[in-house]
């Protein structure tokens, strides 16, 4: 039994396998079928400051080896999430990933302020979502946005700080290293990628909201690289994500530099996809006599 | 136990028309746990989505359930492949499926097409107080009107063409049915516009409603929030979620 343990801005994390922000809701439908202190973590639904209706359906379309989703982040808002939600999962011996976003850089900082004096253990600030304040662009997408909203909720919260990129860039390194100058204490990534699938039949986009994000297998060597490039930019711990479906692409994604695994898609297509992750990775570094997990992060030797 | 995931066996399949076949699967906790309306969710080997079915049969006694399902494009077509021996790997039961109320006296449930299908168990519930009301395009795509009759109820048949049963569609028989009162409840699964049509002639004559909807799925189980529904309760309208909220709903609710 290979030592799983990892540790992340000083959070305990008893092994690096988290269900991804969005796939796992708020944990109890999937606490029917496997108990939640199995998991290194969870990445709670992207919350905001107000209830959010979300997008009208379809939602969900089917691409080669993965999918994409136009959810628009429909969530009951920060308050339910603190009263009702967050108190069910800390009894779960679980680290909680409070997964936040907002339209403009004060909401988010209020949505994470409401997080302060909870037993929350984390902050994952999504800046994948349109920045209304600057025409609609994705905080995500330019070093300033990023780097201001960053700041912004930095100073609103005393909890550690992850910040989530988007892969829709064209730098990313860039992007993180803004980030971290602003006080992020790590980054996760990758978040969807921006894609589109039309009915040819009907002439029409499949989802509703016409374009969705890219999860899944298909973005899996996206990851991997984008992965590799932030972790050697950065200095703070990466958490790394995207087309993750078994403990082989776990080891690869830290091998790349990542210092905990978050699983999403992989989980519609198998349930129970987290915890067969978690056991496959102990597999494979027992066969291989490596005896901590963290002995494998970020040593991927280049050609 | 509110839902498994496992391999089970497949023990009978049969062709029961054009593309549209019928599987029995040995899955006793999945169906001491089943009940009428609810759906099974299966994971295909090439594809990250599984794919929802209704459950067409439950037998407690025997540990098993029956699906029927039409090849749609390439998920359905790959689960047609499968046969008698193999396994099928399944999320299930899921969903909310529709009231079984042993006070009431007379209930007409009504499927079109492929929406038949899960219409059977809730026959099976009902016995000789259900009127089934089947619609289909023609005479050939015409499923499980010997089953409908076994399980006790009356079976009415409509086509769009007229080449059996009744020409035209399920709303005709349903309004005459309506006109003479007497009826609990409606129960029904099909198309969009034949839903839109029931759930208003029961709105009109104040007759208790359920329809079962359709989404696009991923997780199948409410934690993904992909399968959304425009309802509306006490005037407030949100979004609820087909595969946990439904699929079967009370028309009343459903923005359609
Ligand atoms: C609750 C529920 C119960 C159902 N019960 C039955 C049944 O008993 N028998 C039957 O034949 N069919 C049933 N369907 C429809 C069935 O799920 C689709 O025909 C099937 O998913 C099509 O998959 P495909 O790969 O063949 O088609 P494709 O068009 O290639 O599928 C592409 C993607 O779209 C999704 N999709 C396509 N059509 C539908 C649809 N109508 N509803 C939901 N998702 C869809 C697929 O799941 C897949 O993710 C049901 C659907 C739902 C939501
Ligand atoms: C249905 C769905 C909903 C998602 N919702 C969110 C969200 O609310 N907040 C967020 O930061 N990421 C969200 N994501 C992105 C995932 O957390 C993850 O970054 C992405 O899917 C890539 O990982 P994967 O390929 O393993 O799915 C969502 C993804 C999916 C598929
Ligand atoms: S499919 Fe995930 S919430 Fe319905």
């Amino acid at each position: 039994m290979a030592d799983l343990s990892v540790n992340i801005c000083g959070v305990d994390f008893k092994n690096p396998i988290i269900p991804a922000s969005g796939v796992f809701g708020y944990g109890r439908e999937y606490e029917e079928l496997f108990p939640l202190n199995k998991l290194g973590g969870i990445a709670t639904k992207g919350t905001t400051r107000h209830q959010r209706t979300g997008n009208i359906a379809p939602r969900i379309a089917e691409t080669p080896a993965g999918m994409l989703n136009s959810v628009g982040l429909q969530n009951p808002g920060i308050d339910h999430f603190v009263e009702v939600d967050l108190p069910y999962l800390m009894t779960k011996d679980v680290v909680v990933l409070a997964n936040i976003a907002g339209s403009t850089p004060e909401e988010c900082a209020e949505t994470a302020a409401k997080l302060e004096g909870t037993d929350a253990h984390m902050i994952e600030l999504n800046i994948s979502c349109p920045n209304v304040k600057q025409g609609g662009a994705a905080f995500g997408t330019s070093c300033e946005m990023a780097a201001e909203v960053t700041k912004i909720v930095r100073a609103a919260t005393t909890k550690p700080l992850v910040v989530k990129l988007s892969p829709n860039v064209t730098n990313i390194a860039e992007i993180a290293k803004a980030v971290e100058s602003a006080g992020a204490d790590a980054v996760s990534l990758i978040n969807t990628l921006l894609g589109m699938r039309i009915d040819i039949n009907t002439g029409r986009p499949i989802l509703h909201n016409n374009m969705g994000g890219l999860s899944g297998p298909a973005i899996f060597p996206v990851a991997v690289r984008m992965v590799y490039q932030v972790a050697n930019a950065v200095k703070i711990p990466v958490i790394g994500m995207g087309g993750v479906s078994s403990g082989k692409d776990a080891i690869e994604l830290m091998m790349a530099g990542a210092s905990a695994v978050q699983v999403g898609a992989a989980i519609f297509t198998d349930p129970y996809a987290p915890v067969r992750i978690v056991e496959e990775m102990n597999d494979f570094l027992d066969k291989k006599g490596i005896s901590s997990v963290r002995d494998i992060i970020g040593t991927v030797q280049l050609w | 136990m509110k839902y498994t995931q496992g391999k089970y066996l497949i023990i009978d399949k049969k062709a029961i028309g054009c593309e549209i076949y019928s599987f029995e699967i040995s899955c006793p906790e999945v169906a001491a746990a089943a009940v009428p309306g609810q759906f099974v969710h299966i994971r295909i080997g090439s594809f990250v989505l599984r794919r929802p079915i209704s459950i067409c049969g439950i037998d407690k006694e025997k540990g098993t359930l029956r699906i029927v399902f039409e090849i749609r494009g390439e998920g359905t077509a790959e689960i047609a492949q499968l046969n008698k021996g193999d396994v099928v790997d399944m999320l299930a039961p899921l969903g909310h499926g529709f009231t079984v109320d042993e006070s009431f006296k007379k209930v007409v449930l009504i499927g079109g097409g492929i929406g038949t299908p899960p219409m059977l168990p809730l026959a099976k519930a009902y016995g000789n107080k259900a009127v089934a009301i089947s619609g289909f395009r023609n005479s050939s795509a015409v499923i499980l009107q010997e089953d409908f009759k076994s399980a006790g109820a009356e079976t009415i048949l409509c086509t769009d063409d007229g080449s059996a049963g009744i020409h035209g569609f399920v709303t005709q028989p349903l309004a005459e049915l309506a006109e003479k009162g007497g009826i609990d409840a409606v129960f029904a699964c099909g198309p969009m516009g034949m839903l839109k049509g029931i759930a208003s002639i029961c709105k009109e004559k104040g007759i208790y409603c359920e329809i079962s909807l359709e989404e696009r799925m991923a997780c199948g189980i409410g934690a993904c929030l992909g399968c959304a529904c425009r309802t509306k309760r006490n005037d407030e309208e949100y979004f609820a979620h087909v595969c946990k909220d439904g699929p079967v709903f009370n028309a009343e609710e459903v923005i359609l």
